[in-house]
């Protein structure tokens, strides 16, 4: 066992967080304030290899794997989670591609997908519900060689601004009359696609999060992506190990963020002659964050190399989504705390970090869902 | 065109606060700190992709340093450098800028086939400016510095640096050695694929005697200053009131200036 990043994980990291300090710190703040998000920013992290860091190189990817993936999330979210957000989800619906698309799909799509020219997405939820898979209602019905789709999602992240999401969509029944579904992508543009309402969220506004709405939009059979009927497998896939990981890296993200904010802030607030870092009632608040951050580290990041070893993950990436995000919020309330009332005043991040943390609870299944999935696999295997 | 780009891994700036000074040897403690590119030679290297991707040729990239700092040459590697040399010996530690830049003149006379030798015009912990120079001199060639931009024209290059009273232009035969500043350009990130290219290059690791130098020559043996006393600054501050009287607050004033010789 070996608990350490190799040297060329060190030097990715650095070149990461070298292009993140210098071109989405200093503007984290303001997009989060005007709701903005950096669309512009994505061919330069395309550039960087950020976005296909996981992708074969074939397929115009760097050829590393999730546990790069995830570090460069974690990197991300450090200053702007919601950014974060965008990328994640850009990398849930190519991660759907290259896990389940046909090779034709793979070399159409991803080559521009990593280059950040194109933006991809994954959308499931509906205002019936996210987790309650089954009860989708969008539609897909193939008729002459096109796949006809109608119906709503919602709470969908990079809503506006995907050129190619992929939908799940009913498209028959099993034979036992259960409903079947199927992932299939539609292009930005397409006749009777359109998004809808864009919502304005408490936290994680570096990105975009709105509806998708088909009415009868047509588009090529050849748009499925993996199998007739095995949608509901596909997403559940994606969102257990490639959605709960990145939630699970950026509430890490958070974390650290907390963490560096508080002792640079704990050692500059001076209090009766020396830093409030000496007095122990704000020690135990630095040490508490500390540990939540080595935690939510040793959780995401052993479940990312089990992920790269080809293994199943998802109840892994489950308890480490579910203890990052909580924690998040846990080390956001302490930050504000230990700085007290600068702690609310805006021009810390602070505040954002709380509401962004609060916002990481219900993406990719609240903490109670993971309680059920991590419960189920547990009283399974711990017989 | 055949680039040379000279660059020194110097400590992190945001970890200033961490670097001590051995007060025997009067040198500063590098072990622990971690390390950077100087920032004006990123530029350099930056400039010699620039001219390497409009004119062709090859980057190679020498620095002087501790094996250590080999990290530091990857990423140069990965920023698109084609090849690196490390010159990494006992013997060189300690080296003034004249023992620096003798042993950096031997190795690119060594490497030699270079158009053109690139610096950044300073180092962000030394600062003396003195090593680009220096390096032109032993090499007896011509040599510019602060230089804010370089272009390539039969066999010369045109540049200019930017001086109190307005821009200054020259042109300046091949081979030559030029320092630029750091407004010459935006150095590249080091993306992903650089750096999984940058590990198929060539990093080699020359000594004192891969050179061809007697030992007495460099680091600090061939270094002629010495440094003399060190002094930490005195940060104490005391407050002294001055009174509520102008005239009087004036002529206080007036005698502390002059005391101080300011």
């Amino acid at each position: 066992m070996n608990f350490n990043f190799t040297e060329d994980q060190i030097m990715l990291r650095e070149a990461f967080a070298t292009f993140i300090k210098e071109e989405i710190a200093p503007k984290a703040a303001e997009w989060d304030e005007k709701n903005e998000t950096a669309v512009d920013l994505m061919p330069m992290m395309g550039e960087m290899g950020i976005l296909g860091v996981f992708v074969p190189e074939t397929y115009g990817g760097v050829g590393l794997g999730h546990t790069e993936r995830v570090m460069a999330l974690e990197e991300i979210a450090r200053y702007s989670a919601g950014l974060a957000m965008m990328v994640f989800t850009h990398q849930l619906g190519m991660a759907a591609i290259l896990d389940y698309g046909t090779e034709e799909q793979k070399l159409k799509y991803l080559p521009d997908m990593c280059a950040g020219t194109s933006i991809c997405g994954l959308a499931v939820t509906e205002p019936g519900g996210g987790s309650d898979v089954a009860g989708q209602k969008t539609t897909a019905e193939l008729v002459d060689g096109k796949w006809v789709i109608n119906g709503r999602k919602c709470f969908i992240t990079n809503s506006h601004c995907a050129d190619h999401p992929i939908l799940t969509c009913k498209t028959g029944e099993d034979e036992k009359g259960r409903a079947t579904f199927s992932a299939i992508m539609i292009d930005k543009g397409t006749e009777g696609f359109m998004p809808g309402r864009e919502e304005n969220k408490l936290g994680l506004r570096g990105s975009m999060t709105g509806e998708l709405i088909a009415n009868n939009a047509c588009v090529p059979e050849e748009n499925l992506i993996g199998e007739v009927g095995k949608g509901t497998p596909i997403a559940m896939k994606e969102i257990g190990e490639v959605g709960r990981a990145s939630m699970a890296a950026i509430a890490t993200g958070i974390i650290r963020g907390c963490l560096e904010d508080s002792v640079k802030f704990a050692n500059e607030r001076i209090v009766y002659g020396k830093p409030i870092s000496k007095l122990q009632a704000i020690q135990f608040h630095i040490a508490d964050i500390r540990v939540a951050y080595e935690s939510a580290k040793l959780m995401l990041y052993k479940a990312a190399a089990v992920k790269d070893e080809g293994k199943p993950v998802a109840t892994d990436f489950s308890m480490a989504k579910y203890y990052a995000t909580e924690k998040a919020c846990e080390c956001a309330r302490k930050t504000i705390e230990i700085m007290g009332g600068y702690g609310v005043v805006n021009e810390y991040a602070a505040g954002r970090y709380m509401r962004d943390a609060l916002a990481c609870i219900s993406s990719g299944g609240t903490s109670e869902i993971q309680k059920i999935i991590i419960a189920g696999d547990t009283i399974r295997n711990f017989k | 065109m055949n680039i040379l780009v000279c660059v020194k891994p110097v400590p992190n700036p945001e970890k200033y606060a961490d670097i001590k000074i051995d007060p025997s040897t009067k040198r500063l403690i590098r072990e622990g700190v971690p390390s950077i590119i100087n920032p004006a030679d990123r530029n350099a290297l930056e400039e010699a992709l620039l001219l390497r991707e409009q004119h062709g040729g090859k980057v190679t990239v020498l620095s002087m340093a501790p094996e250590t700092a080999a990290d530091r040459m990857t990423e140069c590697l990965a920023m698109g450098a084609d090849e690196a040399f490390i010159l990494s010996d006992k013997t060189f530690a300690g080296a003034d800028t004249f023992g620096t830049s003798k042993t950096l003149a031997k190795a690119a006379s060594l490497i030699g086939d270079f158009d053109l030798i690139l610096f950044g015009n300073e180092s962000a912990d030394g600062a003396t400016a003195h090593v680009p120079v220096q390096v032109a001199e032993w090499l007896g060639l011509p040599h510019l510095s602060r230089i804010s931009s370089i272009e390539a024209e039969n066999e010369a290059f045109i540049v200019s640096r930017k001086g109190d009273s307005g821009k200054q232009r020259f042109r300046i035969k091949m081979p030559c050695v030029l320092a630029v500043n750091s407004d010459i350009n935006k150095p590249r990130f080091v993306n992903a694929m650089g750096l999984i290219k940058a590990k198929k290059k060539p990093l080699n690791v020359w000594n004192c005697a891969d050179l061809g130098l007697d030992p007495q020559e460099v680091g600090i043996g061939g270094s002629p200053t010495k440094a003399g006393a060190l002094l930490a600054p005195d940060m104490n501050r005391s407050g002294e009131s001055l009174g509520t009287d102008a005239e009087t607050i004036a002529e206080r004033i007036a005698r502390f200036i002059g005391k101080t010789g300011a």
